[in-house]
C-alpha cells in the first residue's frame, strides 16, 4: 500500500518492461500538457545526481547484490522524491514519472528480494493519480530492444542472476519474471493497463482521454504571464 | 552461529545453510571507547587462536565516495540519507561480514545497524519503516552495549579528538553551538538506545569505568559465548 496523494498536485506515472513504448508515450504527454498551459515536471527513473557516481562505479565493477541494487535505486528515488517530486506536488504541479516504485517491485523481486520488504522501502511514496502499465507480449518487447540496441548491458540483461550465458536469453528470462510481477500488481495497485501493441497514436489518444478526465475541473499551479513555455526541466 | 537468523526476510536469494563463525557487535555512543576495546579484544582472541575480522562503520567500497561527497555538500535529505546508509551497511554485511562468518571467523563489528537506525529515528524517520528496512540484517550472536553518561563522553572527546559536526547532530540544528548540540543530540540517542537494548537483547556494560575493567567484563561475556570452542593452551601443543 502506498499512501494517498494529499497534495494539490497530480502524479502521473508510466510503467512497463523495456521496449513497451512507455517512454515515447510519456514524452508525448509531457509536450501535450505543456501546450495545454499546465505546469508540468518530468522525472526519470535512476536520474539523481547524488547517487549517480555510486551507481556508475558499482555497475562498472559489478559490485551489486540484489539487496544493494534495490537499496541504491530506492536512494535515487528518495532523493528525487524529497527534493523534486514531493515539493512540486505540494506546489500544485503535474508531475510525470517515467517508471516509479512499481519498477522496483518488479525488478527487485525478479532479482530475488522479498516482496514485502521492497514494498516497505517505498512506503514513503504516494499512490499516483494515474498509473499506466504499458503491456506488450515478451517477444515484441525483446525484439524492439534487441533491434534498436547494439548490445545489452550487464545489469539490464539481468546477467547478475546467472540465468543464462547468453545476454539475449538472460534478458528474455529476466523480463519474463518482471512481466509476471507487473501482472500481479495490476490488481494490487490498481494499474491501468494500456495495450502497447496498438499504434503510438491510438495509445496516445487513450492516454490523453484518461488524463483529461483526471484533470477535469482541476486548477494547478498557474504559470506566470510572459514566462517561457518550458517552465520546469528535469535535471537530466 | 550455525543456523543464521535474520530480523526479517534476510537475503532470500542467498542460500546460507551454515555460518560457523560468531558475530559479536560492540555498540555505544561516540567517544565511549569502542575502538580501543575492539583492538584489545582482537589481540586477546587471536592469542587464543581465533581468526578475527573487525569491521566498523567505515564505508564500503561501493558507497564510500558517494557518501563522502554527499556529506560534504550536506545535501542529503532525511529518507535519502537513511537509504544511502542502509545500502552501505548491506554491502558490508553481504560482502564482508557474512563471508567471514562462513569462513569461521569471529567477527567483531564496531557498531551495527542499530546505530544507523537510531540516528535515522532521531532525525524523524518512521520507526516502523526503519525496522523493516533492516529486515535483511543478520541477528548477531552477542551485542555488547557500552553505556556511559553523556557528560563522560564530552570530557573524553574534548580531551581526545574533539567534537564534530555530525556527532553533534548539527544538521538538526538543536543549538547554535557544538557543545549544546552534542549534549542534546547524544541524550536523545541514549534515550533511544535504552529502548533498542530491550528490543534487541543488548548486554549492557557500564563503560564509565577504567578501560581494563570494561575489557574484563567484555571478555567474560565473550568467553561464555565461545565456551564450546576451547582456546589453545601451550601445554597441548606438541
Amino acid at each position: 500500500m502506498l499512501r494517498v496523494n494529499d497534495t494539490p498536485g497530480k502524479l502521473i506515472i508510466v510503467e512497463g518492461i523495456d521496449g513497451s513504448g512507455k517512454s515515447t508515450q510519456i514524452d508525448l504527454l509531457y509536450k501535450w500538457l505543456q501546450a495545454q498551459g499546465h505546469s508540468v515536471y518530468f522525472s526519470e527513473w535512476n536520474s539523481s545526481a547524488l547517487v549517480k557516481s555510486t551507481t556508475k562505479r558499482a555497475k562498472k565493477r559489478k559490485l551489486f547484490t540484489p539487496t544493494t541494487f534495490s537499496l541504491l535505486q530506492c536512494t535515487d528515488f528518495a532523493d528525487r522524491w524529497e527534493n523534486q517530486i514531493l515539493p512540486l506536488l505540494k506546489a500544485g504541479v503535474v508531475v510525470l514519472a517515467d517508471r516509479y516504485a512499481f519498477t522496483a517491485f518488479g525488478r527487485d523481486v525478479a532479482r530475488g528480494v522479498d516482496r514485502q520488504w521492497v514494498r516497505n522501502l517505498y512506503s514513503f511514496a504516494m499512490q499516483p493519480d494515474i498509473a499506466l502499465f504499458f503491456r506488450v507480449p515478451l517477444d515484441i518487447a525483446v525484439q524492439r530492444i534487441t533491434s534498436a540496441r547494439a548490445n545489452l548491458k550487464y545489469y539490464e540483461a539481468g546477467m547478475d542472476l546467472n540465468l543464462s550465458e547468453s545476454r539475449i536469453e538472460s534478458f528474455e528470462l529476466f523480463q519474463a519474471r518482471i512481466l509476471n510481477e507487473y501482472d500481479l500488481m495490476v490488481d494490487e495497485f490498481g494499474l491501468t493497463v494500456i495495450d502497447g501493441t496498438h499504434t503510438v497514436q491510438a495509445q496516445q489518444r487513450l492516454m490523453r482521454e484518461i488524463v483529461k478526465q483526471e484533470l477535469k475541473g482541476w486548477k494547478g499551479l498557474p504559470i506566470p504571464e510572459g514566462s517561457p513555455q518550458i517552465l520546469l526541466q528535469s535535471e537530466n | 552461529m550455525s543456523e543464521p537468523q535474520f530480523y526479517g526476510a534476510g537475503f532470500p536469494y542467498l542460500k546460507i545453510e551454515d555460518l560457523p563463525g560468531k558475530l559479536i557487535v560492540l555498540e555505544g555512543p561516540d567517544g565511549v571507547g569502542r575502538s580501543t576495546q575492539t583492538q584489545l579484544l582482537r589481540r586477546w582472541l587471536e592469542d587464543e587462536g581465533f581468526a578475527v575480522s573487525d569491521t566498523g562503520l567505515r564505508r564500503s567500497e561501493m558507497t564510500q565516495q558517494g557518501l563522502d561527497d554527499a556529506k560534504k555538500g550536506h545535501t542529503l535529505s532525511r529518507i535519502t540519507m537513511s537509504l544511502f546508509y542502509a545500502t552501505d551497511f548491506a554491502d558490508r554485511l553481504e560482502n564482508q561480514i557474512i563471508p567471514a562468518l562462513q569462513a569461521g571467523f569471529v567477527v567483531l563489528s564496531d557498531r551495527y545497524f542499530y546505530s544507523i537506525m537510531a540516528r535515522d529515528i532521531v532525525r524523524g524517520a518512521d520507526p516502523d519503516w526503519a525496522r523493516k528496512l533492516y529486515g535483511f540484517a543478520l541477528q548477531p550472536d552477542l551485542v555488547l552495549y557500552l553505556k556511559a553518561d553523556v557528560s563522560d563522553l564530552v570530557s573524553r572527546l574534548i580531551h581526545g579528538r574533539g567534537l564534530n559536526y555530525w556527532e553533534a547532530g548539527m544538521d538538526l540544528r538543536p543549538s547554535d553551538n557544538l557543545f549544546d548540540s552534542f549534549l542534546d543530540y547524544q541524550s536523545r540517542l541514549a534515550g533511544l538506545f535504552e529502548h533498542l537494548s530491550q528490543e534487541y537483547d543488548f548486554v549492557t556494560i557500564d563503560a564509565g569505568r577504567p578501560v581494563m575493567e570494561v575489557f574484563s567484563d567484555l571478555q567474560e561475556k565473550i568467553r561464555a559465548l565461545l565456551e564450546d570452542q576451547q582456546p589453545i593452551y601451550e601445554e597441548d601443543l606438541k
